[in-house]
């Protein structure tokens, strides 16, 4: 006789706790082929809400960590997604080889990012030599808080956005692809063994049209990542609430997730902070 | 556990830390192409200097040793500067795991070879050694972000000798942008401390590094001569003495290769009026009494403002007298051993030089071991600028203290040495801080603090205490074709 599987409940990720949505809502997830995989959480406003208040939590710890403890985690969390490579392969669903590819490249993308904690400052900042006699210099700091529309692409995409936006510093609220939010909640377990503070990834599925407007509009949010909606009205209703406290925002785009990835993704979210000091005896 | 014994201090139970985790073997041969081989030349011994007992054989490398070593090199350079950055970079990831999984391991190795306290190689050396292959990692897949051009090249061959007073860490500082630049390396560790980087070697296999990427031959100082001199090594890395270094510079003169050198100094730790004096006398002890006095940077000369040398001096006696003196594995050693009988009788000579020169000696009472090389903190006071012992290297625990009057006096005191590795500032007022430091023509200036190292800073001297830096951005210049 056969065993029947214990199939896994798919919840959000807030806070470090994996909480199901307070609106008792949830919606069905199917595979390429049409089958039915499982049932996600449909986040609502209230959650959403729940997310920014806790990824504000984390900020001043996670900002306030040393570059060199960021990268660590960022790098353990590189391990920790290696170390479930088949679960992953087998969740994407998109043919063996193909998601083995995927997660290898996520691993990849995390080491790659990992290694930008403590690199940033050195390719952003700047020494100014002011005509007198101070001491000037500039440094790249995270902006606060970003929500972040996570792209269809359900683990290479989905790491690709959150992590140039946690290793500087910030902390997060992520939308997850709907069709496919599942490699999500799998990726939130990782990040919860991975001595990644609670709070400074959160991860919301459901309904992107319903959580998006909420994030772009909220005044504890400080920058917007609308790279995962496609819908270009949504976007641009989000883009225009993100003006009513200057979110910095990085537009919609169809990014190449192989292609090398470049800095933007990091300094989008980052303010520059000169320090003036005067020299004398 | 000697102790000083006008010292206030509570008596310690001994707290020594196990020697058992280390598996020393009886002998150890060369790291060529992956594997260990037996040495040509003839094989010597390395010792505990706390206690003068053997602790291995090694073996020594000839020239035709340094030969196979830098072919073997050569020949792993074309595949593992092929290498994708980013593969590059998860060996060197897995390097920096691999240190910190070993770390203890490493500490007491460390601690038995070289004779500095275990405090200091585990709480310091180790925990800098593995972040230095986690920082240069991060780097190895971004070069083309560093500001030297979109694709900048590595030079091939490095080779690579380093000093005994931080023999893992300057192994460290040397190999890890080393490789993570796309060079492969052949290194020589210092006769008298072979065993972590011999270690390090077993590490470099159980990472599953490419053999030839990482070679170790030991020996005396003809075996770095003859790796220096190899014709088909693109890159020369050293760290040891201003003297060798001139050498190693006339060597290397009219031909290609890249030289980076990290020499000598004579560092000016300057005290204010106006200072923390609690937190300068730390800063003074950390400055010079850290690692036996054994750093290249060490504050050797104390330069305090006049107003307040009583005051200063009475202050850091009564801390010297608290200082422990004696076996470098227990735990609450503040003062190891001396690293060898050479440098002993170095440090002897020069102190005597310092008496006979009409300076004043004084060191806390203190009992010293009855075997092994030790000297204790001693500081000289009425020290004038053309006494030998404010101007050389002593390389030991033995501070010089000096006087000045104005900010301007102290910049003519601190800059007038032909070193220029570092310098020390202290002083509550931060616009001070910065003007000293501008005129201060040394390559790291350390204010309120002292003895501070990361790998995300740059380090590496002015005028003869050597050229090109390492660590940080900058740190990737010295192995790259640009």
């Amino acid at each position: 006789m056969s065993r029947l599987a214990v199939r896994k409940t798919y919840k959000l990720f807030i806070g470090g706790a994996f909480p199901r949505s307070e609106s008792g809502r949830s919606y069905p997830v199917t595979s390429p082929k049409g089958d039915f995989l499982a049932n996600a959480s449909r986040a609502s406003r209230k959650d959403a809400r729940d997310a920014v208040v806790a990824a504000r939590k984390a900020f001043p710890g996670w900002s306030g960590a040393t570059a060199y403890n960021r990268g660590q985690i960022l790098y353990r969390v590189a391990e920790m997604l290696e170390g479930r490579r088949a679960q992953f392969a087998e969740e994407l669903g998109t043919g063996r080889k193909a998601a083995l590819e995927a997660v290898d490249a996520s691993v990849d993308r995390l080491v790659w990012y990992a290694g930008w904690s403590d690199k940033i400052a050195s390719v952003r900042g700047t020494a100014n030599p002011v005509a007198g006699p101070y001491f000037n210099l500039s440094s790249p700091e995270p902006t606060g808080v970003v929500a972040v529309v996570a792209p269809a692409d359900p683990l290479l995409g989905l790491i690709s956005v959150v992590a140039p936006v946690i290793v500087t510093g910030n902390t997060c609220v992520v939308i997850a692809s709907e069709p496919s939010p599942l490699a999500a909640i799998t990726l939130a377990e990782v990040l919860a063994t991975s001595d990644l503070p609670g709070g400074v990834v959160n991860v919301l599925t459901g309904r992107q049209e319903e959580l998006a407007p909420w994030l772009a509009a909220h005044m504890d949010v400080n920058g917007l990542d609308l790279t995962g909606v496609k819908d270009t009205d949504l976007a641009l209703r989000c883009e225009q609430s993100a003006a009513e406290n200057l979110k910095r925002v990085l537009r919609p785009a169809s990014p190449d997730w192989a292609a090398d990835p470049g800095l933007t993704r990091m300094t989008r979210f980052l303010e520059t902070k000169t320090v003036w000091h005067p020299q004398g005896t | 556990m000697a102790m000083f014994k006008d010292a206030p201090a509570f008596e310690y139970a001994p707290a020594p830390e196990s020697r058992d985790i280390v598996d020393l073997s009886p002998s150890y041969g060369l790291f060529i192409d992956g594997e260990f081989v037996d040495g040509s030349a003839a094989s010597f011994k390395t010792v505990n200097p706390a206690t003068e007992e053997k602790l291995a054989d090694i073996a020594g490398a000839s020239s035709d040793d340094v030969d196979r070593a830098v072919q073997a090199a050569r020949k792993a350079f074309g595949g593992w500067s092929a290498l994708p950055g980013s593969e590059r970079a998860k060996y060197l990831f897995r390097v920096a795991r691999l240190i910190q999984e070993r770390a203890r391991e490493l500490a007491v190795l460390e601690t038995l070879d070289n004779g500095k306290p275990i405090r200091e190689s585990r709480d310091v050396d180790l925990p800098l050694v593995a972040a230095h292959f986690f920082y240069y990692a991060g780097w190895a897949d971004k070069l083309g972000h560093a500001g030297f051009g979109a694709d900048p090249r590595p030079l091939g061959v490095a080779g690579q000798v380093i000093p005994w007073n931080f023999p893992l860490l300057m192994l460290a500082w040397k190999i890890a942008p080393a490789l993570a630049c796309g060079n492969t390396v052949v290194l020589k560790p210092a006769e008298t401390t072979p065993l972590t980087a011999l270690l390090f070697a077993e590490i470099c296999v159980q990472a599953g590094l490419p053999p030839g990427v990482v070679n170790i031959v030991t020996g005396a100082g003809e075996t770095g001569a003859a790796l220096v001199a190899h014709p088909d090594v693109n890159k020369v890395a050293f760290t040891g003495s201003t003297e060798v270094g001139r050498l190693i510079a006339r060597t290397v003169a009219g031909t290609d290769k890249k030289l980076t050198l990290e020499l000598g100094g004579k560092a000016a730790n300057i005290v204010f009026e106006d200072a923390a004096i609690d937190q300068a006398v730390e800063g003074i002890v950390n400055g010079i009494f850290f690692n036996q006095g054994h750093v290249c940077c060490a504050g050797s000369r104390l330069l305090v403002q006049e107003s307040i040398q009583d005051e200063l001096l009475t202050a850091l006696k009564r801390r010297l007298g608290t200082l422990r003196l004696g076996d470098p594995l227990d735990k609450n050693t503040d003062i190891g051993a001396i690293n060898s009988a050479e440098q002993l009788a170095k440090i002897r000579a020069l102190s005597e030089i310092g008496e006979q020169e009409g300076a004043e000696r004084w060191s806390p009472a203190c009992e010293l071991p009855g075997k092994g090389y030790w000297f204790p903190p001693t500081l000289f006071t009425g020290v004038a600028l053309s006494h030998r012992i404010a101007r050389e290297e002593i390389f030991g625990p033995v501070l010089s203290v000096l006087t000045f009057r104005t900010p301007a006096e102290a910049v003519e005191k601190a800059n007038n040495t032909p070193y220029g590795l570092s310098a020390g500032i202290w002083t509550e007022k931060g616009s001070r801080i910065l003007w000293m430091a501008d005129r201060l023509r040394a390559g790291v200036v350390w204010a309120n603090t002292f003895n501070r190292f990361d790998p995300a800073s740059p380090f590496g001297g002015y005028k003869e205490s050597g050229y090109g830096r390492e660590g940080g951005l900058l740190g990737l210049e010295a192995y790259l074709d640009v």
